[in-house]
C-alpha cells in the first residue's frame, strides 16, 4: 500500500507533521521504518522525513557529547573522540546498517536490537525531544520508559558525559552468531571510581525486560565498595533482580536469567 | 495517490521514474528500471543480498526509501563488470569457487567492492568484518573470504 511521504527542511515542522497524525512515523535511517513498510505494517500511512543539519551533527569537543538523532553508527565508528562508543556501535548490524542506521533510530528499536541505547542508558544520557508541546529533555530512563507513548514525539538528539576513563564505562554484547548476531543480551556498566571506591555506578541492561532497563540491585551491590571479587559477586548475584525477560529464537527467558549474573561478572572483572 | 518523480544516477547514467510513496529502493531498481542484480532477500535488513553502494557507501536498498536518493549515485552489481571483462572481484568470485546457487553473490560483491574501495589491502579479519551483514547459506564463507582477498592481492587471472 503506498504511503505519503512528507519532507520538511527543519526539525521543528517534521515533529509538528509527526505530532498531528497518529499514523506517521519519522523515518531515519529506514532500518526499522522500512522494514515495517516491507512487511505490510498498515498502521503507517505518513512516513516523515526531515533534511535539517542539526539533526546530524556531532559535538564531542568537550566533556559532553551530543549525537544528532541522525547520526550514523558508522559516523561515531569514525570519530576518534567518540572511542568510548566506538565498542556499541561496531556491535550492531553488518557494515551498511551502520551505514544507515540512526542514534535516534536505535532508541525505539524493539528487543533484541536497540544495543546502542543500552551503552546511552548506563552513560545516562539525556533525550532531546520535539513535540506538539514544543521542545525538552527528558532522561532517557523515563525516555524508555514511556517509549510507547513517543512515537509523536522526534527525537532531536542525545546528549552524555564522557567517561572519565576507558576503564569507567564498558560494554558487552552477548550474540550466538559470530562476527554478528542479533543480542542474547547486552550489557553496559558506568563505574566511576572514587579514593578506591565506586560512587554512582550504572548498570544498563538490554533483552532482559521489554525495554532496555538499569539493574538496580547490582548498582546498589557496588556503591560505596570496592571492585573487589566479593562485591563482584554481590552485584553478579543480584543481576537479575527486576528483570522480565522473554523468550525469542536467540535465547529463552530462563537462559537469559542465568547467563546475566555470569556475564555481568566477566564485564565487571574485566574478562574478555 | 499521485507518483513521485525521481530522478538519480544508477550506475554512471542518470535516470528518471515514476515511484509511489514508500517505494523502496530495490524495488524501483529491479522493477522501474530493470536492474535485476539486486535480489530480494529478506526485506528485514538481516540478509544483504540487495547491497548496493549509495555515493560509494553500502547501504541495504531495501530499507532505502527510493526518494531518499535523489541526485545522488547509486552502483549496481550491474554496473561492476568493465565492458566485455568481469570486475577482478567477480573473476576472483569465479576462480575461488565463491559462488554456489549465487543468491547472495550481488551483495557479497557489492559489500567487497565497498571494502576494497576504502581499503585496497584488507586484513582477512577486515574481510570477515565486511561481509558480516550478507548471509550465505551455501559455501561456508571460506571460499568468499579467500575470493576477496585474492582480488585484494591481485592474485587473479583478469
Amino acid at each position: 500500500m503506498a504511503v505519503t511521504v512528507k519532507t520538511f527542511t527543519s526539525a521543528s515542522e517534521a515533529a509538528g507533521a509527526l505530532s498531528s497524525d497518529r499514523s506517521a512515523r519519522y523515518l531515519g535511517g529506514g532500518t526499522l521504518v522500512m522494514r515495517a513498510l516491507n512487511e505490510g505494517d498498515v498502521s503507517i500511512s505518513t512516513v516523515v522525513r526531515a533534511q535539517d543539519q542539526a539533526l546530524t551533527r556531532i559535538d564531542a569537543s568537550g566533556p559532553r557529547i551530543t549525537l544528532g538523532a541522525g547520526v550514523t553508527f558508522a559516523r561515531i565508528l569514525a570519530e576518534r573522540d567518540l572511542a568510548f562508543l566506538h565498542a556499541p556501535a561496531r556491535s550492531i548490524g553488518g557494515p551498511a546498517v551502520r551505514n544507515m542506521g540512526t542514534v535516534g533510530g536505535n532508541l525505539f528499536a524493539p528487543t533484541p536490537y536497540g544495543d546502542f541505547t543500552v551503552a546511552l542508558l548506563a552513560l545516562d544520557a539525556t533525550v532531546a525531544v520535539q513535540g506538539g508541546f514544543g521542545a525538552r529533555d527528558i532522561p532517557i530512563e523515563e525516555f524508555l520508559q514511556a517509549r510507547d507513548r513517543q512515537a509523536g514525539t522526534l527525537v532531536l538528539s542525545v546528549s552524555c558525559t564522557r567517561p572519565g576513563s576507558a576503564e569507567t564505562f564498558r560494554y558487552r554484547k552477548i550474540a550466538r552468531i559470530k562476527p554478528k548476531g542479533g543480542s542474547v543480551i547486552t550489557l553496559a556498566a558506568y563505574l566511576p571510581i572514587s579514593g578506591g571506591r565506586i560512587a554512582g555506578a550504572r548498570i544498563a541492561l538490554g533483552s532482559m525486560a521489554p525495554t532496555q532497563i538499569r539493574a538496580r540491585a547490582a548498582e546498589r551491590a557496588l556503591e560505596g565498595r570496592s571492585l573487589d571479587a566479593a562485591t563482584i559477586a554481590a552485584a553478579a548475584s543480584a543481576a537479575t533482580e527486576g528483570t522480565s525477560p522473554s523468550d525469542n529464537a536467540l535465547g529463552s527467558a530462563w537462559y537469559r536469567r542465568e547467563i546475566v549474573g555470569v556475564h555481568l561478572r566477566r564485564l565487571l572483572s574485566g574478562q574478555d | 495517490m499521485s507518483k513521485i518523480p525521481l530522478q538519480f544516477r544508477h550506475n554512471g547514467r542518470d535516470v528518471a521514474i515514476f515511484v509511489e510513496g514508500g517505494t523502496n529502493l530495490l524495488v524501483a531498481l529491479r522493477e522501474l528500471i530493470g536492474d535485476m542484480t539486486p535480489k530480494f532477500g529478506c526485506g528485514q535488513g538481516g540478509c544483504g543480498t540487495c547491497s548496493v553502494l549509495v555515493d560509494g557507501e553500502l547501504h541495504l536498498s531495501c530499507l532505502t526509501l527510493a526518494e531518499t536518493v535523489a541526485g545522488r549515485s547509486i552502483e549496481t552489481l550491474d554496473g561492476m563488470k568493465q565492458g566485455p571483462n568481469l570486475h577482478p572481484l567477480q573473476r576472483a568470485f569465479a576462480d575461488h569457487f565463491a559462488a554456489q546457487c549465487g543468491y547472495c553473490t550481488p551483495g557479497m560483491l557489492m559489500a567487497a567492492k565497498a571494502l576494497l574501495n576504502r581499503n585496497p589491502s584488507p586484513s582477512r579479519d577486515e574481510v570477515v568484518e565486511a561481509i558480516s551483514g550478507n548471509i550465505c547459506r551455501c559455501t561456508g564463507y571460506e571460499p568468499i573470504i579467500n575470493a576477496i582477498l585474492a582480488a585484494a592481492g591481485g592474485r587473479v587471472s583478469a
